[in-house]
């Protein structure tokens, strides 16, 4: 009885922030449609997402990475109305929840860049093998939205292991181009709309180097190399190129995605792996008229730093695998280090449902890779790997990502020093509303895949 | 001071020559000695002929011994790093390069990874600089649900990596081992039993060669299993597929079991502990990944270890086995968390270091600074199971080893972008 009183006494306040949510959709997603090369429906599957009811909160006396580069010692940070309000000392905490947070440190909700989950989901039997149309080489027509299944477990452990309240669900990179990706809250929902994230541009997943060339290669077609893969990618541009002038075309799923990434309202994020590959994708993406936003895995990126950073295109890496495929022989664990000191972007991502559980001990592996080589970077700036910078390029940085006034309260409050090992996630927000606590058994959110199943509900 | 000089100034002359272990102490250090113990502080470590001669914290070095000082560092045995592909490949997705899997094999139980085992790998460079002295090496489960057999190496850069070939027999059970057998649980559990009787038939010159399933060189190779002398690693997950592997015991009770991998471990946790088999363990996976490790927890080998059973941690599942540090690390993480089970500091360092050595039959002389375990010793620049340390130095059977390999060249190649005088690739 009690649990359906505050359930009913919940919807109440969900109503009341729904409405501030959709204003903030609809700013979005009514942008004039002149602007654009697209005139058709833009956003077919809109977000149901509306943020849970969340109280006043005041986190008091920790120490708070705010996400931006910036460390605060013996700090507040307040939180109402499903946004961060405030982060500072001597703020007035009368009328607030007050959780002691002195030992413990805060930082903005971890944001992974590159997560399969929902679209390559556990268990992984084949019939949850939903992440690569690997039938043609370019699908860019489809959307990993419409293959994330939001009851993959995954997810959870995601948010009470990693402190993860966004991540971007990216096509797998069996094709060139893999199609559309999404933006998701980390908050468990019914339906994958009930996910998406307000507001975020999609992401356009592309690949370079082995995999394609590989797939295709293998069924005896085009690409079976890498410059049939460059080949197969221009020709692909400049079809879609003569799509966006037509003013008499007819709609053309993945042509329409084509125009939006020429647009600049679709990102790009580009698996490659080597040096003189991204080098190529950069100028090709001049020639074609698009830009990357971030190359993914990118484990030479440290060869071309000056590159990345006069292009400024970010390098969403792992902190030191290496050696798993022939592209991938030249990983160093000192690439993030490198790049910061070429001034160029770093965003520390998974690519896989365990490390997306341990995104802040990869950022600090590879500030410590760096340090010793004699490259000293800032635990704030560390941080900012795995929060702002993730955001920016996921085009959601004005939302999230940084503990800022005004934006979503996705905080993680962590009983310890979060660039260390021995440090968990003990509560975590989104939108202000707590959607896990370590101290609190019932307080974590369970699968309806896990209902009724040995270790329901279990801490994992 | 110029007693470090003058040991430094040693190391060098022997990097030339064959090398030779060397004798020397570490003092005021902290030392763990990898027994599941709290470290000690300000304890000296002492290395004689290769072995360990001596630990502890009243200790005192020989004056004619080299010291090298510890202050501010920790000194801990090398890891054991059980069970890994070691020596085994180059790059995983380049198949000329991979020798961990035999699918066209005409054997399978008599394949013996000892002779393919490359010391100049790139992986046991990496592992070596990570603080990884041994490991257990075993091919994968591909034609059979027989692997073939494993061994124990040393990760030295000496031409001998192989301690001991032929350490035991590995076999797949569960999900995997039933595709391979051909689609079922029960058809890997015949194929089992059916090689062992056949082996059993071998040993006791019962061996027609007419109606055998195994060639006569896999029938040969189980003989060992068959009598005890030879460790049987058998890899199970589920809940059930573990207890099934308990039972072998009933039927065949020489066989020396350890259980690999054992996800669900937990829940059977009493039953290992009573049967007194080994288990090294699934450490951080807590997703069900397959249906057989539906109640899968980062908090499984805390609760079997405090069920009484005999727990390391599987390098196996980790991307790079120099993440095994990392994991152990964890574990201690867990125990602060309420509902969870982790281990002490001690015990998740033994997890990788003496338990797995004890799981694998070298108990006492791997993974331990004790009188006379080997000499294998690893400096590390602070807390090994945090994330920021890494190895200063490390040394195996007594023998200082290098720590560059691929990457750190690369490393410092890269250290700067300049290129004005000469292309990078004059760099080196």
């Amino acid at each position: 009885m009690s649990r359906m009183m505050r359930a009913i006494a919940g919807l109440g306040s969900a109503v009341a922030l729904a409405a501030c949510a959709t204003t903030g959709g609809a700013d979005a997603g009514t942008k004039p449609a002149s602007a654009s090369a697209n005139d058709f429906e833009k956003d077919p599957y809109p977000s149901t997402y509306r943020a849970y009811p969340g109280a006043p909160t005041a986190l008091v006396g920790a120490t708070v990475f705010d996400g931006t580069g910036r460390q605060f010692d013996n700090t507040t940070v307040l939180l109402r109305d499903g946004k961060v309000e405030a982060v500072g000392s001597g703020l007035d905490t009368s009328g607030y929840t007050l959780i002691d947070a002195r030992g413990k440190f805060i930082t903005p909700g971890v944001i992974d860049i590159h997560s399969h989950l929902g679209d390559y989901p556990s268990p992984s039997v084949d019939a949850h093998s939903d992440g690569n149309e690997a039938t043609a080489p370019t699908t860019p027509e489809v959307w990993a939205e419409h293959s994330v299944w939001p009851q993959d477990p995954g997810f959870s452990r995601a948010l009470a292991n990693g402190g993860v309240t966004a991540l971007q669900i990216l096509p797998g990179s069996a094709n060139l181009m893999g199609g559309r990706a999404v933006t998701l809250k980390n908050v468990p929902s019914r339906t994958a709309q009930g996910m998406k994230f307000p507001g975020a541009p999609y992401g356009f997943k592309m690949a370079c180097g082995e995999n394609p060339k590989r797939v295709y290669g293998g069924k005896g077609r085009a690409p079976s190399t890498r410059m049939g893969n460059f080949a197969v990618n221009r020709q692909t541009w400049l079809d879609a190129k003569v799509y966006a002038a037509d003013e008499d075309r007819k709609r053309n799923l993945g042509k329409e995605t084509l125009a939006g990434v020429m647009a600049g309202e679709i990102l790009v994020h580009n698996h490659c792996y080597r040096a003189d590959e991204m080098a190529l994708v950069m100028d090709m993406a001049k020639e074609m008229g698009y830009r990357v936003t971030a190359f993914h895995h990118a484990v030479e990126s440290y060869k071309i730093g000056d590159l990345l950073r006069e292009n400024d295109v970010c390098s969403a890496i792992w902190a030191d695998w290496y050696g798993f495929k022939m592209e991938s022989y030249d990983g160093i664990p000192e690439n993030a280090a490198l790049l910061q000191q070429a001034g160029a972007c770093v965003v520390i991502h998974s690519d896989s449902d365990q490390g997306i559980q341990r995104l802040n001990q990869e950022a600090a592996k590879a500030q410590a890779a760096g340090k010793r080589m004699g490259i000293d970077i800032p635990d704030g700036e560390v941080v900012r790997w795995f929060t702002l910078n993730a955001a920016k390029a996921m085009g959601i940085d004005a939302m999230t990502g940084s503990l800022e006034p005004g934006k979503m309260g996705d905080v993680v409050l962590w009983n310890g020093d979060p660039l260390s090992v021995y440090s968990r996630p003990e509560k975590v927000w989104v939108d202000g509303a707590l959607m896990f606590d370590a101290l609190d058994p019932k307080h974590r959110p369970v699968s309806d895949f896990e209902l009724g199943q040995q270790g329901e509900g279990d801490v994992k | 001071m110029n007693r470090l000089l003058a040991f430094a100034a040693a190391a060098v002359a022997l990097a030339a020559t064959p090398a030779q272990a060397q004798d020397f102490a570490i003092a005021n250090a902290h030392v763990a000695t990898g027994d599941g113990s709290a470290p000690m502080k300000g304890a000296t470590v002492i290395i004689r002929a290769g072995k360990v001669a001596a630990v502890g914290a009243d200790v005192q070095p020989d004056p004619s011994l080299p010291v090298i000082d510890g202050t501010g560092l920790w000194v801990t045995p090398g890891l054991v790093a059980a069970v890994t592909d070691l020596g085994l490949l180059d790059v995983g997705a380049v198949s000329n390069s991979n020798d961990t899997r035999a699918s066209k094999a005409r054997f399978n139980a008599a394949l013996d990874v000892a002779p393919a085992i490359n010391p100049a790998s790139q992986h046991i460079k990496v592992s070596r600089a990570n603080g990884i002295t041994r490991a257990v090496v075993s091919g994968g489960s591909s034609n059979s649900i027989f692997a073939g057999q494993g061994a124990i190496i040393d990760t030295g850069a000496d031409p001998d990596p192989v301690m001991k070939p032929r350490a035991f027999q590995m076999i797949a059970l569960g999900e995997g081992g039933a595709r391979i057998a051909g689609g079922s649980r029960n058809a890997s559990h015949a194929e089992l039993r059916n090689a062992l009787r056949e082996a059993r038939d071998f040993a006791a010159g019962r061996w027609s060669g007419e109606d055998n399933l195994l060639t006569r060189a896999d029938a040969e190779a189980l003989g060992p299993v068959i009598e005890g002398s030879q460790l049987l690693l058998i890899e199970a997950h589920r809940a059930s597929d573990i207890r099934a592997v308990l039972a072998l015991k009933q039927e065949f009770p020489a066989l020396d079991l350890v259980l690999v991998g054992a996800t669900e471990g937990w829940l059977v946790a009493p039953e290992i502990a009573a049967s007194g088999v080994p288990v090294i363990a699934e450490s951080l996976q807590d997703l069900p990944e397959r249906f057989e490790q539906l109640a899968s927890t980062q908090s499984n080998i805390g609760r079997m270890r405090a069920a009484g059973v005999k727990v390391a941690l599987n390098a196996a599942t980790i991307e790079n086995s120099h993440h095994y540090t990392q994991y152990a690390g964890n574990l201690v993480a867990l125990a602060r968390m309420p509902g969870a089970a982790g281990l002490s500091w001690g015990e998740a360092f033994a997890a990788i270091s003496s338990r797995p050595a004890e799981a694998i039959g070298m108990g006492g002389r791997l993974g331990v600074l004790k009188p006379g375990a080997v000499g294998d010793v690893v400096i590390w620049d602070g807390d090994p199971l945090e994330v920021s340390s890494a190895p200063l130095r490390v040394f195996i059977d007594g023998i200082e080893q290098p720590l560059d390999n691929h990457q750190t060249r690369l490393r410092d190649r890269y250290r700067d972008l300049d290129e004005s005088e000469l292309p990078k690739a004059f760099d080196w």
